[in-house]
């Protein structure tokens, strides 16, 4: 992480200008940036998955699991990528640009690109490829973020998208895994069931829950990527038998460490630990309609009984970094710097109680480890540090069976997580404005949605910067999730492997680009 | 003989029935549990209109009973249906996981089976000696681990780093017969040590308790071998009870193995059934429940039917 405020991502004036974007861009190859050896051609990249089922279909509206998202970004491509550095830059579109209210959207393709197939993309192949999550009877899980347009057109090479309000930061959503560009049928439909994509490998053979096996796309348009011949992704669930695979050789990266066991790992011979940490949270969100958590102070009180750094050092195990209760991670464009980190103060916590008028507060908190990884040990953590203040946890142990459907968002008290998203606008509105549909807290704040709508908007840079660090401000103070920590993606290697200088922290396997942005070392 | 033939067809029509009853029930069991198939694919991601849309798309907003009997007439009719996650068709799925399962269960068999019953037949004969007491000890010491356990030993000393066989059982298009057999070796391994104990100690009981009959004293007295008192006197008439051990046992190499599929990846039906429960893909789960029933069934009808013959005394009623 180079810098923690500006500079990295995109000015708006350069995503406008996406073209000069691209001129920069070319210089100094934003897949791969300053290369610490040269990347040779060859070999197959066998990728040990943690998350993979055999319900996993190739339906992108269902992409859920750990392996349809790296299978997608293997064998697909999409209008803009999020290159290593963090910054957005141009994949399947070579350049877009808004009208000035940024509610028209006019992205212009790349020619000649090379589906598997053979055949060459077109226009329409983007319209049809979006349209797939658009529309009533929708039943894609991308449905809510394209919600937004209202009518897409083909205009030869372009495509040209109109939003129901402006949004500066389209054509980041444009670069959302369930939005991979594939080829249009006669209909104007995809063939949802169908492996082709532009993508820099080729599906061979795919059985869900297995594995797959993907070979190098020949036409493949990007220059200097794509090094290796074959990726097999094989789905390994058990955490002991995914870690002896790459020890043992059979494979040669796992996309998840078990955070308990990875100091052990780390010590075996020819084993490097990759440790990036970006968006991914943890949380334990209250219903703000819900007494006792209705009273601010009650959420105040107990956003200060709990230890964050206990949390990091133990459930982590180092892995992640402080979380101050709202979702931007410090490595993004508009992280609040100005924000005092909140820490483990049981005196300030009684204070709030006071103020709450109460002498002690007995809660429940739905937990299981479904929310994430470690969320019973953590609310164990919880209790033991929240019983100094007066604050009686009592963990209630849920299946981690249904738990997204029975307990999230239904009991008034409970945990989650969220991988993050690209941009502060798109997470706020995804969890956090009035209305949303996974608003977990049912929080409804007047200045903060006033804050959100404006500044999607916003074209001064400056200005949405501060609108920015107020909305962290607000969702600190007085949101409804406590968020004690970020947490780090954990992965191996096997040294066999030689990946560029620079990782993607936007999301796990190196922005999900593994198979196209790393080489064997010779 | 004719009589075991009506046994057979009798058998085969009462477990048309089990099957029957057991879809019902694993139908009940599958709605009885919170979430349906839309809010449980869509999980975190779900908002209630693409729930709605979803459910509308794939008929579940149908009254239950009408799910169920629809489902039971394409059954019926032969056709399993297709999976609500991905659109294959159940056979498909089934078949190439089935295949799997039984290749591995017959690998464990061929292991298990022989070992036990000599093991077991052993140990009756020198029963009570140093040899009879590491043969139980050891038996009962690998079926109390847990499987995972047990598989995870095996690993540690027999995969792994310089070990001679690979940890992970998975393989690609049709291996040949040696390499399936070397690549599973360590699931097929841990399997048999799950099971010989229950085998083994089977046998070497029913044997023991024939030593004491008269017409075995008359062997003995004759001054017959004391193992061939036991192959050709003791074991033909141990064999009803030996037989629906190795039945039961058998089944529960089919159906009760997800564990080992899990930690040696070796793709079988168990993983497919645990995915679809979680799913609620219910005509996947229904389709394996149908199987695992359908197992069951099959392999006790065999060993009544081979623990008849095995009886001279029920071959030739009069």
């Amino acid at each position: 992480m180079n810098s923690l405020t500006g500079s990295r991502g995109p000015s708006r004036r350069t995503v406008l200008q996406g073209s000069a974007a691209i001129g920069t861009a070319a210089l100094i190859t934003p897949w791969g940036t300053p290369l610490r050896a040269e990347p040779v051609r060859g070999g197959t990249l066998r990728v040990g998955m943690a998350h993979g089922s055999t319900t996993d279909s190739m339906d992108p509206g269902t992409w859920d699991s750990g392996f349809s998202i790296l299978q997608a970004h293997t064998s697909n491509n999409y209008l803009s990528e999020i290159a290593a550095d963090g910054s957005l830059i141009p994949e399947l579109a070579e350049s877009w640009e808004a009208s000035a209210d940024a509610t028209t959207w006019t992205f212009t393709l790349r020619s000649g690109v090379q589906y598997h197939s053979g055949h060459v993309m077109t226009a329409e192949d983007v319209i049809a490829s979006i349209n797939h999550h658009r529309g009533e009877d929708s039943t894609s899980a991308a449905a809510p973020i394209v919600a937004d347009i209202t009518d897409i057109t083909a205009d030869g090479m372009n495509v040209i998208f109109t939003l129901s309000a402006g949004n500066a930061d389209f054509p980041f959503v444009m670069s959302d895994y369930h939005l991979p560009i594939v080829p249009a049928q006669a209909d104007g439909s995809i063939d949802a069931a169908g492996t082709d994509g532009c993508g820099p490998y080729a599906i061979e053979e795919v059985e869900s829950g297995v594995g797959s096996r993907l070979v190098r796309h020949d036409g493949y348009w990007k220059p200097n990527s794509a090094w290796f011949d074959a990726v097999e992704l094989i789905v390994i669930h058990d955490n002991a038998a995914r870690q002896n695979a790459l020890v043992s050789g059979e494979v040669d990266y796992i996309d998840t460490a078990d955070l308990n066991t990875v100091h052990l790992l780390e010590r075996a011979p020819g084993i490097e630990i990759l440790s990036v940490t970006g968006t991914q949270h943890y949380g334990l969100p209250m219903d703000t309609r819900a007494a006792p958590f209705d009273d601010i102070n009650v959420r105040m009180a107990l956003k200060f009984s709990i230890d964050r750094q206990q949390l990091v050092d133990t459930i982590l195990n180092g892995h992640g970094t402080l979380g101050n209760d709202h979702p931007i991670g410090p490595g993004q464009r508009f992280f609040n710097t100005e924000l005092e980190q909140r820490e483990y103060d049981p005196d300030r916590a009684q204070f709030h109680l006071r103020e709450a008028g109460l002498e002690s507060l007995d809660v429940d908190i739905h937990l299981a480890d479904a929310a994430f990884a470690g969320a019973m040990d953590t609310g164990v953590l919880f209790a033991e540090s929240a019983a100094a203040s007066g604050i009686n946890i009592n963990v209630v142990r849920e299946p981690n069976d249904g738990y997204w459907s029975n307990v999230w968002m239904q009991e008034p008290f409970v945990g989650t997580y969220w991988s993050g998203r690209p941009t502060a606008d798109w997470m706020f509105s995804t969890a956090y404005t009035d209305g949303a549909p996974w608003n977990e807290t049912y929080w409804s704040h007047e200045r903060f949605n006033m804050l959100v709508t404006s500044a999607r908007s916003e074209l001064d840079e400056d200005l949405r910067r501060e609108q920015y660090f107020e909305m962290q401000q607000i969702v600190s103070d007085e949101g409804g999730t406590i968020i004690p920590m970020f947490a780090a993606y954990v992965g191996a290697h096997s040294d066999t492997l030689a990946r560029p200088e620079q990782i993607a922290t936007n999301w796990r396997n190196d922005g999900q680009r593994i198979a196209e942005r790393w080489w064997f070392a010779t | 003989m004719s009589h075991i033939w009506m046994m057979i067809a009798q058998r085969l029509a009462l477990g048309l029935v089990t099957l029957l009853v057991v879809s019902l029930i694993i139908f009940l069991g599958t709605e009885l549990l919170p979430g349906d198939f839309a809010q449980e694919i869509l999980g975190q991601a779900a908002t209630p209109e693409t729930v709605a849309a979803l459910r509308e798309q794939l008929g579940l907003n149908d009254p239950m009973h009408i799910r169920y009997v629809g489902w039971l007439t394409d059954v019926l009719r032969g056709d399993l249906g297709e999976s609500l996650a991905n659109g294959q068709s159940v056979a498909d799925l089934i078949g190439r996981r089935l295949g799997n399962t039984l290749s591995l269960a017959l690998y464990a068999a061929a292991i298990a089976v022989p070992l036990s019953l000599s093991l077991g037949i052993l140990a009756a004969l020198f029963r009570n000696s140093f040899f009879d007491r590491v043969a139980n000890a050891s038996a009962l010491t690998s079926i109390s681990f847990p499987e995972f356990f047990v598989a995870y030993i095996l690993i540690f000393w027999l995969a792994g780093a310089g070990g001679p066989f690979p940890s992970m059982a998975n393989f690609r298009g049709d291996p040949s017969l040696g390499d399936f057999l070397y690549r599973t070796f360590l699931p097929a391994l841990t399997l048999t040590l799950v099971v010989t104990a229950h085998m083994m100690r089977m046998t070497r009981a029913a044997i023991i308790n024939l030593l004491a009959s008269p017409y075995i004293e008359m062997a003995r007295l004759k001054g017959m071998k004391p193992m061939r008192v036991i192959i050709r006197h003791a074991l033909p008439n141990a064999l009803a009870p030996i037989i629906n051990v190795v039945a039961l046992n058998l089944a529960y190499l089919i159906t009760g193995v997800v564990v080992v599929e899990v930690v040696f990846v070796y793709p079988g039906l168990g993983q497919l059934m645990v995915d679809s429960v979680s799913a609620r893909d219910m005509p996947v789960v229904q389709g394996i429940s149908l199987v695992f029933a359908a197992a069951f069934v099959l392999l006790n009808l065999t060993a009544d039917v081979l623990a008849t013959l095995s009886n001279p005394r029920l071959i030739h009623r009069r």
